[in-house]
């Protein structure tokens, strides 16, 4: 590991965009600006830039109070009011930040929505969440029901129906709410914008299919995926931040070198591995840490395509404004169903070159969670590769055991390593299994069937020694 | 038929999770059964296709769980391990094709595993709209069609307008009585013990609709003509309960604690539309409309403009009722969400309310046993909980 | 010789495995696990380098006169009186420690008599111990024969003036004090003055014969090449990382050494569950563990006995007796002791009640192993727990149940599975 840190120009820009978002934010009633909340999955960031509407991702708050340290007091908020102890932490999160006055990572509150735009995609969830908050805002909700893949396509219905539900739901509430027109020639600027950050973004997730890989698709992935699943895509400074990234990683490509961690560069690369499962946000660089440490880098990950798989082709198209937001809501990881899912987790392994997958399952999380058992299993199946299988939570400190994890990890990378060494080293050494069988090789009988343990029984009568 | 006889009829269905019932329906009229998940499914499409809807409710505590705990964390409800279970021990091997509606992420889920595990059996996951208006209705239209034209190739029994229409009829029937007997027990809740007004409600999932509305009947007749004692017992709401089911101890452990239930959500699928689906000249979209207009109020619905709770204030007073119960299950998203909601509503209205979880394998009772007495008794003795 | 160690920290006990470079067991050792974990790693090493030298000794001893029945008197007869040594040295040591704590400043106004009183009750454990009629312990269970007799001797010499209260403090203190230390406890150190004594009853040749068969042994050097540790505690280990091998790995080399033909292990502890698949070479393919949930594991066990006010190997025999079990559904272990106390109220018999646990224990260990991809061949079941005869018949007639006939192996070693994977490994490194 080499231990001098280094910051990258794409950091420092990517905090400060993230910063001045909730700067703005704190601002927003003294500015005038009208404020939508929203969730990341299908999430309608050009056409909330296009009515000048600023958006607040509830999503991005838990974790951000999770990275903070403040989510394990939050939820013991919630629960203390009657929310269950069995249900999503993100919701708990943002309900007890809520209640003690909703501050920001800015210390100044964040501002309450005019409209909640639930546009909901792949996660039950998000409604029971945004009716939680239309208890307490007393706000309009403008409801989009985007048509999960249950068929593992998207359907030229399924678009009729979501741009209807555009142009006679969304479309008219984000007018009342801004006494502005809908301007499709701002939308279609921006979508343009999208796709050229989306190119770049693209590019970026595929070097990690080098050896060794510049970056990592999952710990370095969530701060990638920061600027265009949030308030950024569509917008001259998304744009400029993916490019400015794309150039370098292009250098550390071209110099060979492995990723950064939080601890400078990473050491050799020892293991590949593919991830499915968002991570967990409360010990965010204690998790990372236990991957960095073993020389395993992520190259490909799950849940940097909830915001948008494009990296399987999806560009947002100016040309079809509406139609594009559409595919683009329905096109997203969450809203894949299981079969699409394994098929996509495969296809990264084999892509990537993996030698392993691993999924973080989370408590929260019953849209990822709800049968990841039996992806793996059938990923092993299809691939030979073997699975790990982890458990943690998004944003409650509770469900994350860092001696459990640790040794699962490890126990998981010792045993990639056995199963790579092992047709060789392992093979060669105990071509006769070293403890059993030493009487069989000195010709004595077998009188138990090569089953004798090696173990002498505790007192007196030990084996014959040769 | 006697009431004896009816009580040992609905027991035995009840307890038939070999799905018994739907095999001999099978042999008899040689045609098709299609398992549906919680909670809501439009029942009389697979009707109208001249299949049997066989609805799935978990094993309770029927059988021991093994294969279906290795498919789920340890923070996922019960239902879809046991669902698993029956489906890998082939107790579900008599249905022809499973419907999985949009309850929850747990649900949905569980038909992509059906997607993967068996390949060759008709999976079909049903989107439900969270829109409303008219372009909710002409999406849903749409995909009702699709379904109807799909089950019809499973049966070969193509469904057309007129075969809904019929399907409705029946249907519309069957929420007749059982809004009946939901009438009944509410009036006179020691004639309809809620332990026998649930197997009832059980029995809907494996009889065939007709035969189910004629047994209802037929209990309703019996059970009028009992002389059963009259209890100084606490009226109650219990809500939570509409997809996992509780265990039938549980069932009675309320009403044997002093609670009379006398509104409830469970076995919710055949109830789900209030009032009969209005016939109209495309019975397609006399069902989507339905969907949209005449839904309960349920955690799995979006209702725009409508407060959360209202409903359920409502129902309390309809019904007469003194108090809520909320018993849901554990890890139920749906369920432990809305909660909050209707407990503040309640607490607006002045409505008492207790809440316990359970899982449908529970075996145990006591707590809640404890739990429910002393609601009920605080409620007669103090006329508050 | 060279020695390959591996250890295995559990969070009870703690095992060590001494293997040649054939990977040929020389010597286990086993001690409680305490809150120092290198010292429990080091008291467990010595004793299975006691058991190697034992071993050594043996062979010297066939070499010189082939195998008789005195010889095999002769070894047994040393043995014990060897264990009797060590723990006669840790018994004068507590003696020591106790004595003086007696001298400290709190008990001032009596401190003689507590001298003397503390020092007579040593004296007879003394006695007690040197008794022919007493049984060889292993020091393994030095501390628990300590407290046992410490305190019923204290019971019988505590009086209005010393009280069986300060009593027993004087003695904890000591106790802490002694396992802080590291007293010499090894082979060289107690075998001249063990053949001594078994000299006086076998005579002198007889003496004379083990004394050259223990030089014999003690001649050959044991050294130790490798070390490799695993286990529960090994997150906290002052073992650098190279040393260190993931429990399963060493669960899987382990079981498979003991049972060439295992392909798939179960292995319930007292924290957790493990079920792992492993290859024709013992190594590992795919495992499963419990999450945080604790439900199944050896723990659960310990709540019921904890409730029931058994202990904890009590249990199993117990169940073992039941006719009509229970139908339990849950295991989760906060909910155990009211699940038992209701189902007791019901009028439903203990035994049939435990049995029914039992089952549902063994039940989630079998969720663990359709998960990491079934039973398809020979399955062997080690920790804590295989040594429960309930719990053994439950999973014997689940697996049946289940997998059809799958030939299923316990050994009585089986607590030493981790211990011998990490040996194994270490001859590898």
């Amino acid at each position: 590991m080499n231990k001098g840190v280094r910051k990258e120009p794409s950091m420092v820009k990517q905090k400060e965009l993230i910063a001045n978002h909730f700067t703005r934010l704190s601002k927003a009633r003294a500015l005038g600006k009208k404020v939508v909340y929203t969730f990341v999955p299908g999430n309608l960031t050009e056409l909330l830039a296009a009515f000048d509407v600023l958006p607040v991702l509830p999503e991005i708050n838990a974790l951000q109070s999770g990275m903070r340290k403040l989510s394990a007091r939050y939820i013991a908020e919630a629960e203390r009011a009657g929310h269950s102890e069995d249900v999503c932490t993100y919701v708990k999160c943002d309900i007890g930040m809520g209640m003690t006055g909703n501050v920001g990572p800015t210390g100044e509150p964040l501002p309450e929505p005019d409209l909640l735009l639930l546009s909901y995609t792949g996660c039950f969830v998000f409604m029971k969440w945004f009716e939680l908050l239309r208890e307490r805002y007393k706000c309009p909700v403008a409801m989009l029901h985007v048509p999960y893949q249950g068929e593992g396509v998207v359907t030229p219905e399924m678009t009729a129906y979501v741009v209807e539900q555009l142009k006679t739901e969304v479309i008219p509430k984000l007018e009342a709410v801004t006494g502005r027109r809908y301007d499709e020639a701002r939308l279609r600027a921006a979508l343009a914008l999208s796709a050229k950050a989306e190119d770049d973004f693209v590019w970026v997730l595929d070097s990690a299919k080098n050896r060794p890989s510049p970056i990592d698709a999952y710990f370095g992935g969530v701060y990638y995926i920061g600027p265009i699943f949030t308030a950024f895509r569509g917008t001259a400074e998304g744009a400029d931040y993916y490019a400015t990234l794309r150039r370098e990683v292009e250098e550390r490509l071209a110099a060979g070198e492995s990723p950064l961690t939080p601890e400078g560069q990473m050491g050799r690369e020892k293991y590949r591995l593919v991830v499915e499962g968002p991570p967990n946000w409360t010990s965010f660089r204690e998790f990372w840490k236990m991957f960095y440490d073993e020389g395993a880098v992520v190259v490909a990950s799950t849940y940097t395509k909830v915001g948008g798989l494009y990296d399987q082709g999806f560009r947002h198209n100016p040309e079809r404004p509406l139609e594009t937001l559409a595919e683009y809501c329905m096109g997203c990881y969450t809203n894949l169903n299981l079969p699409s899912r394994t098929a996509l987790i495969e296809k990264y392994v084999r892509d990537f070159h993996a030698d392993g997958f691993l999924f973080n399952s989370v408590k929260s999380c019953n849209s990822f969670s709800a049968g990841q058992l039996l992806m793996l299993r059938e990923i092993e199946k299809r691939t030979g590769v073997p699975g790990g299988f982890i458990e943690s939570d998004l944003v409650d400190p509770r469900y994350f055991s860092e001696a459990n994890i640790k040794n699962r990890i490890e126990s998981y990378l010792q045993m990639i390593e056995q199963k790579r060494r092992g047709t060789t080293e392992f093979r060669e050494q105990s071509a006769e299994s070293p403890a059993v069988s030493r009487r069989e090789r000195n010709g004595e009988p077998d009188g138990d069937g090569g089953r004798t343990p090696p173990i002498p029984p505790k007192h007196g009568g030990f084996r014959e020694p040769t | 038929m006697t009431l004896a006889a009816v009580i040992a009829e609905i027991e035995k269905l009840y307890f038939d999770i070999d799905l018994d019932a739907v095999a001999a329906w099978k042999a008899r009229t040689h045609q098709k059964a299609i398992g549906t998940l919680p909670v809501y499914v439009p029942r009389e499409i697979v009707t109208a296709a001249e299949m049997l809807p066989v609805g799935l409710m978990g094993a309770g505590a029927q059988i021991e769980i093994i294969r279906g705990d290795a498919y789920f964390q340890s923070y996922i409800c019960q239902l879809p391990r046991s669902t698993i279970e029956l489906a890998l021990t082939k107790r579900l091997a008599v249905l022809d094709g499973f419907l999985f509606p949009s309850t929850c992420d747990v649900i949905r889920n569980l038909s992509g595993m059906w997607q993967l595990l068996f390949p060759d059996t008709f999976v079909r996951y049903l989107d439900l709209p969270q829109a409303s208006g008219a372009v909710a209705a002409r999406y849903h239209r749409r995909d009702l069609e699709k379904l109807a034209r799909e089950l019809g190739d499973l049966s070969g029994h193509p469904v057309t307008n007129a075969s809904l229409a019929s399907a409705i009829a029946r249907h519309n029937k069957n929420r007749a009585v059982l809004d009946r007997i939901y009438e009944l027990r509410a009036k006179a809740p020691w004639t309809f013990p809620t332990r026998e007004v649930y197997l009832l409600l059980r029995a809907a999932n494996l009889l065939d609709v007709d035969d189910h509305t004629r047994l209802v009947e037929r209990y309703i007749a019996a059970a009028t003509r009992e002389n059963r004692p009259v209890r100084d017992h606490t009226r109650v709401v219990v809500v939570g309960a509409f997809c996992e089911q509780p265990p039938l101890e549980l069932i009675q452990t309320l009403e044997a604690a002093g609670c009379y239930i006398v509104d409830d959500d469970w076995v919710l699928g055949p109830r789900w539309l209030q009032g009969p689906v209005a016939p109209g000249a495309d019975a397609l979209q006399a069902l989507a409309n339905a969907y949209l207009a005449q839904s309960v109020a349920s955690p799995l619905k979006f209702e725009p403009g409508i407060r959360k709770g209202d409903a359920l204030v409502e129902t309390v007073r309809a019904r007469r009722a003194e108090g809520v119960i909320f018993c849901a299950p554990s890890f139920c998203d749906p369920a432990l969400l809305e909660q909050p909601m209707l407990e503040a509503a309640l607490a607006r209205a002045g409505i008492p309310s207790t809440a316990f979880k359970y899982a449908e394998n529970l075996g145990q009772f006591q707590v809640i046993r404890e739990q429910a007495g002393t609601f009920s008794d605080s409620i007669r003795l103090w006329g508050a909980a | 010789m060279k020695g390959f160690v591996g250890i295995d920290l559990g969070s009870t006990t703690t095992k060590a495995i001494i293997a040649d470079a054939d990977g040929i067991v020389l010597g286990r050792g086993i001690t409680n696990s305490r809150s120092n974990y290198q010292h429990a790693a080091a008291i467990s090493t010595e004793e299975a380098r006691i058991e190697a030298r034992f071993a050594m000794l043996r062979r010297a001893l066939l070499q010189a006169g082939g195998a008789n029945e005195l010889h095999e008197k002769l070894f047994v007869a040393l043995q014990h009186r060897f264990r009797l040594e060590q723990n006669i040295a840790q018994l004068d040591r507590l003696a020591e420690l106790a004595v003086a704590e007696t001298h400290a400043a709190t008990f001032h106004a009596h401190n003689g008599r507590f001298t003397t009183r503390v020092a007579e009750i040593f004296s007879e454990m003394r006695r007690r111990a040197l008794s022919p009629l007493a049984p060889a312990r292993p020091s393994e269970f030095f501390r628990d024969d300590a407290i046992s007799q410490f305190s019923t001797l204290a019971i019988a010499g505590a009086d209005a003036a010393i009280s069986f209260e300060t009593l027993m403090g004087i003695f904890d203190k000591a106790i802490v004090a002694i396992e802080g230390e590291r007293l010499d406890l090894t082979f060289e150190g107690h075998i001249h003055r063990s053949i001594e004594a078994v000299a006086n009853s076998f005579g002198r040749n007889a003496a004379a014969e083990l004394s050259r068969a223990a030089e014999a042994a003690l001649a050959e050097p044991l050294e130790i090449n490798a070390t490799i540790c695993t286990g529960y505690g090994r997150q906290r280990l002052p073992f650098p990382k190279e040393q260190i091998r993931s429990e399963i790995l060493c669960h899987g080399q382990g079981a498979h050494a003991l049972f060439p033909d295992t392909r798939t292990v179960l292995d319930i502890g007292g924290q957790d569950t493990k079920a792992i698949q492993v290859d024709e070479n013992g190594i590992v393919t795919s495992f499963q563990m419990n999450d945080r949930c604790a439900a199944g594991c050896g723990r659960y066990l310990g709540y019921i006995a904890d409730e029931m006010s058994l202990g904890i190997h009590e249990l199993g025999p117990l169940a073992d007796t039941s006719t009509r079990r229970v139908k339990i559904t849950s295991t989760c272990t906060v909910f155990a002791g009211a699940e038992l106390r209701d189902r007791l109220t019901l009028g439903q018999k203990r035994e049939d009640i435990l049995a029914g646990m039992h089952r549902a224990m063994v039940l989630r260990s079998m969720a663990l192993l359709a998960r990491s991809g079934g039973i398809r061949n020979e399955f062997t079941f080690t920790g804590g727990v295989a040594k429960n005869v309930a719990a053994v018949r439950a999973l014997r007639a689940l697996v049946a149940e289940n997998y059809g006939e799958r030939t299923i192996n316990i050994s009585p070693d089986s607590i030493y599975t981790g211990a011998l994977g990490a040996a194994l490994f270490a001859v590898r490194t």
